[in-house]
């Protein structure tokens, strides 16, 4: 293991430290009405997560969020594909997508629950909204960019479609299709999250807006600590596959 | 190119079109989407009304302080990072989470330390936009091409003029992506706080004509801001346009 290895364990961890001495610092400033402090947020956290009538609540912001995912992947890719695909229609609708992707969506969520009613499909397609534009964008680049002397050396070696697809498309394209799944996976959840945030009588969000109600601060703390791990270990896992993938693909170009 | 934006034009057209004769039609029911034409009228009469001039000054004018403040405060530490290798290993993994965590759950927090009023939700929209400036940043200066650091050195520009010369100017496509983003960004913050947590502004009377089934006002509204966000949205593409324009590209 080389230093830098070690380097790049070391200094989130750092950070980490940091965060959870300044949350006890917090904590010893404004007292226990605003900030609870790190040792008793995170038993509560572990108490409730053994409660029984906790788990319906995970389970719902859960399979919100993955069916949201799946869907944000799949129909991004397939769209992605398509519009990488073909060149005109890559050109009609790229600015419609960036125009989209930087709109506040959430003026749109009573428009979604006004389509879906409320409860879970809302949730997902609220998620989905969010998660499917910068996949959808990662893929037609991906798709667009791949080098024409590949595809003809394919042609010369006389690729069966599906040969070519395996052997050339995925490696050339997966890469940088992965950076956008990684995006959109963090939209993804930030959209289910709000979705569940307004309007929700089930899910982590509720749970979390109960207790903002009633300024139950541990409870708040620790649903904002269990959603919080769960974004950073996930983006860290996803960032070093991305990683992985891009190490064959040219060198970064820094401005060192 | 020009073929596209023909296309383009035809498509966005045709869309509000179709959705224009499905809801007069009734094929959409009015409890769901009014019509176009209707959100058009709906803005008129919502802009002339009285009551509503305090909510817009209100939301935009947080939004405003909030996208400033996100814009300097995201370039700046953005460029800090940048510079120092060591803050940039430490902090990546949080930045390319931050997005995932739920700022909402703060917003208890920030009451208790700064206050009831708009204070807290502008710190929580600046809180949640600086982050995109921030990643904007450190891509843009990540991507500045060699050659012309090494030009800047030939010239032996000071590093103040390296950095105002040819590392800004190189990184501009990026700074101004992540300028559209912070101004996105700050929307969401101060309106997502609004709808659940306030009690005026725009994103409460969204949420309030909601609650009431007054769709015209809620119609109304979103379209409002979504307007707002398209124009600036376009003039910073224009301007945009117009750079890479002069740079030949």
């Amino acid at each position: 293991m080389s230093m830098t290895a070690l380097r790049s364990f070391r200094d989130p961890i750092l950070v980490a430290v940091s965060l959870v001495v300044l949350w006890q610092v917090l904590h010893h400033i404004a007292g226990d009405v605003a900030v609870t402090a790190p040792a008793p947020t995170l038993a509560h956290l572990w108490e409730m997560i053994g409660q029984a009538r906790f788990v319906p609540h995970l389970r719902e912001t859960g399979l919100a969020f993955l069916q949201a995912l799946a869907i944000a992947c799949g129909g991004g890719i397939l769209l992605g594909v398509v519009l990488g695909g073909h060149k005109l229609t890559g050109e009609v609708a790229e600015p419609i997508l960036v125009g989209l992707y930087s709109l506040p969506k959430i003026t749109l969520y009573p428009v979604i629950l006004l389509m879906f009613g409320l409860g879970m499909p809302a949730k997902v397609a609220f998620g989905a909204l969010h998660g499917i534009i910068p996949v959808v964008l990662f893929t037609m680049n991906a798709v667009r960019n791949v080098n024409r002397t590949y595809l003809r050396t394919g042609r010369v070696l006389r690729l069966t479609p599906a040969q070519t697809a395996w052997h050339i498309l995925i490696p050339a394209t997966l890469p940088e299709i992965f950076s956008g799944l990684r995006i959109g996976f963090s939209l993804t959840l930030l959209g289910t999250m709000l979705g569940e945030l307004f309007a929700s009588q089930r899910g982590l969000g509720f749970l979390l807006m109960t207790a903002i109600d009633l300024n139950d601060v541990k409870t708040i703390l620790a649903i904002a600590v269990l959603i919080s791990a769960f974004a950073v270990i996930c983006n860290a896992v996803l960032l070093a596959i991305d990683k992985h993938l891009h190490r064959g693909a040219a060198p970064e170009i820094t401005g060192k | 190119m020009k073929k596209a934006t023909w296309i383009r034009t035809v498509v966005l057209v045709g869309a509000v079109g179709a959705l224009e004769i499905a809801c007069r039609t009734g094929a959409i029911p009015a409890t769901m989407i009014i019509a176009p034409s209707a959100m058009v009228v709906a803005v008129v009469k919502l802009l002339q009304s009285d009551d509503i001039g305090a909510h817009i000054e209100q939301t935009l004018s947080a939004v405003a302080i909030a996208m400033s403040l996100a814009i300097v405060f995201g370039f700046v530490i953005g460029f800090i990072l940048n510079w120092v290798p060591f803050l940039r290993r430490a902090f990546s993994p949080f930045l390319a989470a931050y997005y995932a965590i739920p700022h909402f759950a703060f917003y208890p927090l920030l009451i208790v330390i700064f206050g009831l009023g708009s204070t807290p939700l502008i710190v929580l929209a600046t809180v949640f936009a600086m982050v995109a400036m921030i990643l904007a940043t450190m891509a843009g200066l990540d991507r500045v091409p060699r050659v012309l650091l090494k030009t800047a050195r030939i010239h032996r520009l000071s590093l103040l003029d390296e950095i105002w010369r040819v590392r800004l100017p190189a990184a501009a496509p990026h700074l101004l992506s992540g300028l559209k983003l912070a101004v996105a960004y700050s929307f969401i913050g101060v309106i997502a706080g609004e709808f659940i947590l306030s009690t005026s502004g725009i994103g409460h009377e969204i949420a309030y004509s909601y609650d009431n089934f007054d769709n015209p006002r809620m119609y109304a509204l979103i379209l409002f801001v979504l307007t707002i966000v398209t124009t600036f949205n376009m003039a910073v593409y224009a301007y945009e346009r117009r750079l890479m324009r002069r740079r030949g590209a």
